[in-house]
């Protein structure tokens, strides 16, 4: 055991696991976050928190981390690589650590001009810093917890116990690269990998396919990314302006047919769209796991969190395994 | 070259508002290459203070002159006398930040503004378009990667890119970004070297450029006290 976290121990015990992504919000609320806690309590074997996520400024990922951890779940934090330097960033390792965190995600962030898409202001004017990108932050991660050695060489005694993971965007451009890559991120000592999220199973097993072919599939666990779909408005957007996301012309018919059996009636329509959301999402969930290489599902349902119960019961996935510690 | 871009006019203006004898000054290599500061630029931009100035019914005193390279004081040295001889009371640079940076050190208690944003270095790629191509890390790893700047030209500098964002060749920020990562997989494929990029790239060091401080570049052989130990 590297971590003995529960994420770690559910998938060394063979079983399918689980990871679901839970938002903070951009304010000091920490009820919402406890709220969120609790509603998914039991859903997952590890709750990851977004760091910054698109840029935007929101709870700390570590603090929603802590929160969480009041509930009971065991989070996954996350730590991109746009904000902090090398020094901040295993400073906030360390203390992560000191208070019990296991699972950490390590992502080289989006660029500080996204400001969610346009929606929200942001700080787009902000210095970035990217000291580290996010293969270069794996393999510290693993150098502080398997050699207690700092980046820049200093001995750390008491070594973090870290359930290491990394990000793969298995069709992003260019295209052919991307296992390759991901053969690096293992390399570089990622225990996990969570990947964006996908809508095309063909090409998606394709890749698989290629990274098993690597050996990757017995050296790291791969969790496949689902985002839950709401509307066939955010399936086109996230067709034409999500990096490495392709929605199969299916899927975004489906919608339309959803939205139009509700007709004239908005409200109906939405819901329409919503339940058929839904649907899809239980079905990639039961797709993708039929793919070799495949060890896991990472749901993130974007501000939707109180689908997720329902959507993990539907897919056959409740209750969580429970693990015992070794 | 060193690209730049002529400050928008309302702004310079503003710069030189106060005084009432002002020298345009513009500069002979990268300024004039990137058609921002030339002799050219230098002349009409003195001939729309002129009138933007008269229009106002306030008559300036607006000269101006062009000189090789602001970068050298040698090239200076002419100006640094026509100031004074002239009664210059402010120049306006449209050299590069450099530029501006040394005619300000050897004018001491002239003003000097500058005309230009300066932005990066950079190359034509096509007429009247300039890419920014390297950022003066001071530790070149071209070798490394196909003769494309990873820092330079990966909005994040990764050094074991592409990430996530990038999407048909372009980068995450924007449409008219290139990914850096994606040429410099692109041209090493062609090179048949893309396994080099197998090892992963370890952090960098910084140091060598402008986050270890401003820099300075000595050369030991070439000071004047050098060649008076060697006689």
């Amino acid at each position: 055991m590297k971590s003995g976290s529960n994420l770690e121990r559910v998938l060394a015990a063979g079983e399918f696991a689980v990871t679901v992504e839970l938002g903070p919000p951009m304010d000091c609320n920490a009820e919402v976050v406890l709220e969120k806690a609790r509603l998914l309590k039991g859903c997952a074997d590890a709750y990851n928190i977004t760091d910054n996520q698109t840029a935007v400024v929101r709870l700390s990922s570590i603090a929603g981390a802590l929160l969480i951890m009041r509930e009971g779940l065991e989070p996954v934090m996350q730590m991109t690589c746009r904000d902090r330097n090398r020094i901040a960033i295993q400073s906030d390792i360390l203390g992560a650590a000191a208070l019990g965190i296991r699972n950490c995600l390590c992502i080289a962030g989006d660029h500080q001009s996204f400001g969610a898409a346009g929606r929200l202001k942001g700080h787009p004017g902000a210095k970035n810093v990217y000291d580290i990108d996010s293969l270069q932050l794996v393999n510290i991660l693993k150098g502080l917890r398997d050699e207690g050695r700092q980046q820049g060489g200093d001995p750390v005694e008491t070594r973090p116990p870290l359930f290491i993971g990394a990000a793969w965007t298995p069709m992003g451009d260019p295209v052919d690269y991307r296992p390759l890559r991901l053969r690096k991120k293992v390399a570089a000592g990622a225990d996990f990998i969570q990947t964006q999220g996908v809508y095309d199973v063909e090409q998606f097993r394709a890749q698989m396919n290629k990274a098993v072919a690597l050996g990757l599939g017995e050296r790291t666990a791969i969790l496949a990314g689902i985002i839950v779909p709401k509307s066939a408005a955010m399936l086109r957007y996230m067709d034409s302006s999500v990096a490495g996301v392709t929605v199969p012309p299916s899927l975004i018919a489906r919608m339309e047919a959803a939205k139009a059996r509700g007709g004239d009636d908005k409200q109906q329509a939405r819901v329409e769209q919503e339940e058929e959301g839904i649907r899809i999402t239980v079905e990639l969930i039961e797709q993708v796991r039929e793919i070799e290489g495949i060890r896991g599902v990472h749901l993130q349902a974007i501000e939707w969190e109180k689908k997720v119960p329902e959507i993990v019961e539907r897919a056959g996935l409740l209750p969580r395994p429970t693990v015992a510690a070794a | 070259m060193i690209v730049g871009e002529p400050k928008r006019f309302a702004q310079v203006k503003g710069f030189v508002e106060p005084y009432r004898k002002i020298l345009v000054v513009g500069c002979g290599s990268c300024a004039t290459v990137c058609l921002a500061g030339g002799e050219r630029e230098a002349m009409t931009l003195a001939s729309a203070l002129r009138i933007a100035f008269l229009r106002e019914d306030r008559e300036k005193e607006i000269v101006e002159d062009c000189v090789t390279r602001q970068c050298e004081p040698e090239f200076l040295e002419p100006l640094v006398t026509r100031v004074r001889d002239e009664g210059i009371e402010a120049v306006l640079s449209l050299g590069c930040g450099a530029g501006v940076n040394l005619l300000a050190e050897r004018l001491e208690d002239i003003p000097v503004f500058p005309g230009l944003n300066t932005k990066f270095f950079g190359a034509t790629t096509e007429a009247g378009v300039w890419v920014e191509m390297c950022a003066g890390c001071g530790d070149c790893i071209l070798h490394l990667t196909g003769g494309i700047c990873p820092i330079a030209r990966c909005s994040k500098s990764m050094l074991n890119g592409p990430c996530g964002g990038s999407k048909a060749g372009k980068c995450e920020i924007g449409p008219d970004t290139d990914c850096g990562w994606a040429l410099i997989v692109e041209r090493m494929k062609r090179l048949g070297t893309l396994d080099q990029l197998d090892e992963l790239a370890p952090p960098r060091d910084w140091s060598a450029g402008h986050f270890g401080g401003p820099r300075r570049v000595v050369r030991e052989e070439l000071l004047i006290h050098a060649s008076e130990d060697n006689k």
